[in-house]
């Protein structure tokens, strides 16, 4: 028998430490593991009897990434379970807020992790040698939506500002003028970057996926709406652990997750933006849907590779998203609503850059937290990233071993994933007969 | 005129959140010139390429909390000139420093359905636990101007401008009315190590401490007034104390005074 092994012990360019490990016995793929050796934290054990007003800080140490996602899901649960609502301006602004996070976030894994791969660069830095007006373009746009999280949140990266309720301090409307003009440009440079990742070469693959994602009735969804799935799924989030379920496998300090389906048992499925556009098209802002058209990209998109034209065409709907928020604004007479203790369970999902974010916390009458269970998108993609790659894999035999190794890399960052978020997570090793 | 050979630069990641090391790809502004002064070896967050150490700048985010990393740290040293200990995971443990308080077997249940795969310390502890670290940069996170200052200074061959004092300073720079004299809002500001620029009392919160203790902090002077005059309870004054930077001496210390 004949064994070939893709191995990666160190899996670059994603946020947390994995690692990928493929056997392939007689040209037949015999395994793939993601394997996650990211240190386990243990936030759902620690969060038991801190107080309420503490979780959004808290939950944001999960992820340096996308910190605005975690006191999201973090705030709107809270809310669910002490039966307080936040509405109006206090709303917008963590729109807002989210918007500036999917910005920056996206902008970095498009520019710095992800484009290098499809024009051949193993960095941003040695892409910059030749594609310096982009390389520059990128790190403009996301300074853009770093200075929306800094505003509205006091800084980038664990952000302060926000609380149960609403926030600290909210701005006047005059404050966010200057940050208008900065995304009139953004506009201008994300259209372009549409267009730009529009023309890169994808490996061709597609893949059946069952995509899940929030659903709104008018808006692309952030912070609200039903959980639904491309085959039929809709369900309101406090269902979520009737429908998703979790197990640990031997190779992951990330949880798996599976979801159930009335005819098919349980099976993987897929967040993040490829989900999330294909189940929201029809609510992307104008601008954003006709740059996607420009870019070659329809309503439905099933080939992972191309998921940094989505992300970019997102970056562009959230910069637009953004304009049309801090036009619209009034400052509220309060920073936030009034929130007294009260014993309850409250859960929430919301639409991390990644993915569908879920939290569920149980409280005492003190508002101390007895129970809190957090699930991060990239922990829900790990059976989806296995499969791809076997499917991949398969498909690209011929390849050479340093080659095929860079295209499993490729398809793993396609993922965006984060690893920090998920170990609760990625080391690459494939190993051929 | 040949180049100079650029000094060689690595980061290093252990149990943290990715934060701090983000904060050298936030500086968006000074990303390229920092690439253009430094030999980016080994960053495995921002590329796929690897050069060789030892090196001359080791960037270390995140704490010791797994039994791989034990050997790893010590690896790091040999083939580093300057270690740089960056944030409260790499210089105080962590908010997963929590552990060091709990027993952590009763912890990995709670989180994992089997408990056997699971590799993880007793404790979480800062890197100057387990090397000589040559500099430490206090924050959860770090802020970026003070990684910027700290790499120029690394550069240049001298001690880099890191202010001591407390946050309380910063307040009175920035002209911030007192949120816990004025507001009788809890505010760590007097035991907290400068850095932030006073963030969160400029958002009208009081401060919580992520950049863990400024020198010689008076916190039972502290804890005594936030209990006699806002009314703290002693489960609060722990929980206070015992967060991003809980492993920190002075804030250990305190926390585990309101233990009982």
């Amino acid at each position: 028998m004949s064994t070939r092994t893709i191995k990666v012990d160190y899996l670059a360019r994603v946020e947390g430490e994995g690692a990928l490990h493929i056997k392939i016995n007689d040209g037949r793929v015999a395994g793939v593991q993601l394997q996650i050796w990211e240190p386990p934290r243990f936030f759902e054990a620690f969060l038991r009897g801190r107080h309420f007003t503490e979780a959004p800080d808290i939950t944001a140490r999960i992820c340096g990434i996308c910190p605005v996602a975690y006191q999201m899901s973090s705030v709107h649960a809270m809310e669910e379970a002490l039966k307080v609502k936040v509405e109006g301006p206090l709303r917008s602004l963590r729109r807002l807020l989210y918007c500036g996070e999917w910005i920056e976030s996206h902008a970095l894994h498009l520019f710095m992790l992800h484009a290098p791969d499809f024009l051949g660069y193993e960095d941003s830095l040695q892409m910059a040698r030749d594609h310096p007006d982009m390389v520059k373009l990128g790190l403009q746009l996301k300074k853009v939506g770093n200075e929306l999280v800094a505003l509205l949140g006091g800084r980038e990266i664990h952000p302060i500002n926000v609380r149960v309720g609403g926030f600290y301090k909210v701005p006047a409307k005059e404050e966010l003028a200057p940050l208008a003009e900065r995304l009139k440009w953004a506009r201008d440079a994300a259209s372009q970057t549409v267009a730009w990742v529009g023309g890169l070469p994808f490996p061709e693959y597609e893949a059946d996926y069952e995509f899940v994602a929030l659903r709104h009735p008018e808006e692309y969804p952030l912070n609200e709406g039903r959980l639904v799935s491309r085959r039929g799924l809709d369900i309101p989030v406090k269902d979520y652990e009737k429908y998703f379920q979790e197990e640990h496998v031997p190779h992951s300090h990330a949880l798996h997750s599976t979801l159930k389906s009335r005819d098919q048992g349980r099976g993987p499925y897929l967040v993040g933006p490829l989900a999330r556009y294909n189940l929201n098209f029809d609510r992307l802002s104008p601008l954003a849907q006709e740059a996607a058209r420009q870019a070659g990209l329809g309503p439905e998109c099933r080939n992972p590779f191309q998921s940094i034209v989505v992300r970019a065409v997102e970056m562009l709907h959230a910069v637009a998203e953004a304009l049309g928020l801090i036009a619209a604004y009034e400052m509220p007479d309060a920073p936030a609503v009034p929130v007294a203790p009260r014993a309850g369970v409250g859960c929430a999902c919301t639409e991390a850059p990644r993915g569908i974010l879920y939290h569920r916390y149980r409280l005492d009458e003190a508002g101390l937290i007895q129970e809190a269970k957090i699930v991060p998108p990239t922990s829900q993609n790990q059976k989806s990233m296995e499969g791809d790659l076997a499917q991949f894999v398969a498909g690209h035999l011929d390849l050479s071993q340093d080659k095929l190794t860079w295209q499993c890399e490729q398809m793993i960052r396609n993922y965006d994933p984060c690893i920090s978020c998920a170990t609760h997570f990625l080391n690459l090793r494939i190993e051929r007969a | 005129m040949p180049r100079k050979k650029r000094p060689k630069l690595a980061v290093w990641k252990f149990a943290s959140c990715d934060g701090c090391q983000l904060s050298l790809l936030d500086c968006e502004d000074e990303l390229l010139a920092i690439a253009g002064e430094l030999e980016i070896s080994y960053f495995v967050e921002a590329s796929r390429a690897v050069v060789k150490g030892p090196y001359d700048l080791s960037l270390v985010e995140g704490s010791i909390a797994a039994p791989h990393d034990v050997p790893r740290i010590q690896q790091v040293r040999r083939i580093s000139k300057f270690v740089l200990a960056i944030g409260a995971c790499a210089t105080a443990g962590g908010i997963q420093g929590l552990r060091n308080f709990a027993d952590v077997q009763e912890y990995i249940p709670l989180v994992y359905a089997r408990p056997q795969y699971i590799e993880a310390l007793e404790t979480s502890t800062p890197i100057s636990g387990h090397i000589q670290v040559d500099l430490e940069l206090q924050g959860c996170p770090i802020n970026k101007r003070q990684l910027v200052e700290a790499v120029s200074a690394f550069l240049q061959g001298r001690k880099p401008v890191m202010p001591a004092h407390s946050v309380c300073l910063e307040c009175k720079m920035r002209g911030n009315i007192c949120v816990q004299v004025a507001h009788g809002t809890p505010c760590l500001g007097p035991v907290t190590h400068a850095g932030c620029g006073a963030l969160c009392p400029t958002y009208q919160r009081g401060c919580y401490g992520c950049y863990g203790p400024k020198e010689t902090p008076n916190t039972a002077s502290l804890s005594a007034w936030l209990g006699s005059r806002l009314g703290m309870t002693e489960p609060e004054l722990l929980r206070l104390f015992r967060t991003f930077n809980a492993g920190a001496p002075a804030f250990r210390q305190e926390s585990e005074a309101h233990e009982h």
